[in-house]
């Protein structure tokens, strides 16, 4: 487990979500959590990445750290 | 000892399952072996699909309906009642009215996904949608009285019905105030969550031209946070403000609290698998339509042919025979794209979509089946 795991404040599985499901679904987690709240996205989509650079970039919300788990991945990030 | 199945939800899914099984069982329902039970919460089979045309006048909601004893097939025990309770372990279902328990063999959940505009501060007061019948009706009200203004058009939730509807109504919009000479007096704004027109990539690479096309301004990675109805801004998650005089939402969607209660999914969506629609969460239970989470959109053309092939598996599974049919994601929805003209997607879980050129035929084929979906429901198509 990486210090960023063990910092995620809420998780949001989507691993097997088709794009653009994971993002979707971190956005709407982010509607409902406090400002400064981490929130983990696991996914296994290949599009996820690029969608989540571009959202976090636009939006302001930091993408903290991407942790890969081999067949899905961890993303980390902070509501602004 | 008679096998019982039941269904609940008398949708696209439910009644297209209810009237197959009726068919491919007949001989062991009318042996007494097998019972089929559809419960619904209502008399009518309603036919969502009609609600787009209703802002425009083109349909009225009574086009939606028809009285579920005219479509569903006579072997099937139809109840009318509201199921409350789902509890896999001693496998019944619980009916609101009748307060009664009913046990199955076999579960099927089609209850649809319901939508829930109030999840989002300020949207049911300032917002209209056309995905109930009353928005619906309150919105062809407002629109015969939009002469001016900034007319937006807003994907809030996602999953949604239908994932073309909200593109259809941007365009539909636009071809109707045109038709109306009114066209130069509205604005219309389209808002997508994701960093493109639409969710399929293929779909938002045929909308960005065309919206373009006709004027239509489209604003991506825009999930509104809350509205307020006061000033008539859309606030979002962005940190991005939008000021709209008619806002048209398609609002946050929810499964069913049955399905969180009974820990077959914790979203409200039956976690199942994707080909055979088995809940993973208990024995027995499948799940269909809208109210199964499956790597495809939400639309009753994948309700429908998912419960084709549900009602095979079902059919063999009840006739002790090993079930080898299976649901490949085939989902096909037309695109209306102005008032006159349409195109059409279909894909599957494997294969992505591509948009045809738009054209009167494929439109008038979208008026054509919207006509002949009685004999969907029927089972017969
Ligand atoms: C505006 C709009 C346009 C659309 N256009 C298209 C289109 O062009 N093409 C397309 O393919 N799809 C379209 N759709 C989507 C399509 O209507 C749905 O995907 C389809 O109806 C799903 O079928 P279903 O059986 O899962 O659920 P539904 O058809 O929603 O049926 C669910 C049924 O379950 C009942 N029910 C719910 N809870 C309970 C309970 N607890 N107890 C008893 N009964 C219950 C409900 O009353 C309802 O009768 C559109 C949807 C909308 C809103």
């Amino acid at each position: 487990m990486s210090e960023t795991d063990e910092r995620a404040d809420v998780t949001v599985d989507a691993v097997g979500s088709s794009c653009p499901g994971p993002l979707m679904d971190l956005i709407g987690k982010m509607k409902s959590v406090e400002s400064g709240t981490v929130v983990e996205l696991l996914s296994s989509n290949e599009g996820t990445e690029k969608d989540l650079t571009e959202w976090t970039e636009q939006s302001g919300h930091e993408l903290v750290d991407i942790v890969d788990h081999g067949d899905h991945q961890s993303y980390y990030v902070r509501k602004r | 000892m008679t096998e019982r199945i039941v269904i609940v939800g008398a949708g696209t899914g439910g009644i297209v399952l209810a009237n197959n099984l009726a068919e491919e069982l007949a001989t062991e329902i009318d042996a007494g072996d097998i019972e089929v039970q559809l419960v619904n919460d209502g008399e009518d089979h309603v036919y969502k699909p009609t609600w787009l045309y209703v802002p425009f006048g083109e349909k009225t909601l009574a086009d939606a309906t028809r009285p579920l004893v005219d479509l569903v097939d006579d072997r099937i025990d139809l109840t009318i009642d509201r199921v409350d309770g789902v509890d896999t372990d001693d496998k019944t279902v619980s009916l609101a009215g009748a307060g009664v328990d009913e046990s199955y063999d076999h579960l099927v959940l089609a209850m649809g996904a319901q939508v829930t505009p109030e999840e989002t501060p300020g949207l049911a007061e300032g917002g209209h949608h056309f995905y109930g019948p009353e928005g619906a009706a309150a919105l062809r009200d407002e629109l015969a009285e939009f002469t001016e203004g900034h007319l937006v058009v807003s994907v809030v939730g996602v999953p949604h019905m239908c994932p073309v509807a909200p593109l259809e109504f941007a365009l539909m919009a636009d071809a109707w105030f045109r038709d109306r000479g009114l066209r130069e007096d509205v604005d219309i704004t389209y808002t997508y969550p994701i960093g493109r027109a639409h969710g399929i990539e293929s779909v938002a690479e045929w909308a960005g031209p065309l919206m373009d096309g006709r004027d239509v301004e489209v604003e991506t990675f825009f999930n509104a946070e809350r509205v307020d109805p006061d000033t008539k801004t859309i606030h979002t998650v962005e940190g991005r403000e939008l000021d709209y005089d008619l806002l048209v939402a398609i609002p946050p969607h929810d499964g069913s609290d049955l399905v969180r209660e009974a820990g077959l999914g914790d979203d409200g969506w039956v976690d199942v698998d994707p080909n055979t629609l088995e809940a993973r969460g208990a024995d027995d239970v499948y799940a269909l339509g809208d109210v199964a989470d499956l790597p495809t959109s939400k639309a009753g053309s994948a309700a429908h042919y998912a419960a084709g092939a549900l009602a095979d598996r079902l059919a063999s599974i009840a006739r002790g025979e090993r079930p080898t049919a299976e649901y490949d994601g085939k989902t096909v929805c037309f695109i209306e794209s102005g008032t006159d003209e349409a195109t059409y997607i279909a894909f599957d879980y494997e294969e992505s979509p591509t948009p045809k050129p738009p054209s009167k035929l494929i439109h008038w084929s979208k008026l054509g089946y919207n006509r002949s979906y009685w004999l969907t429901a029927r089972g017969v198509l």
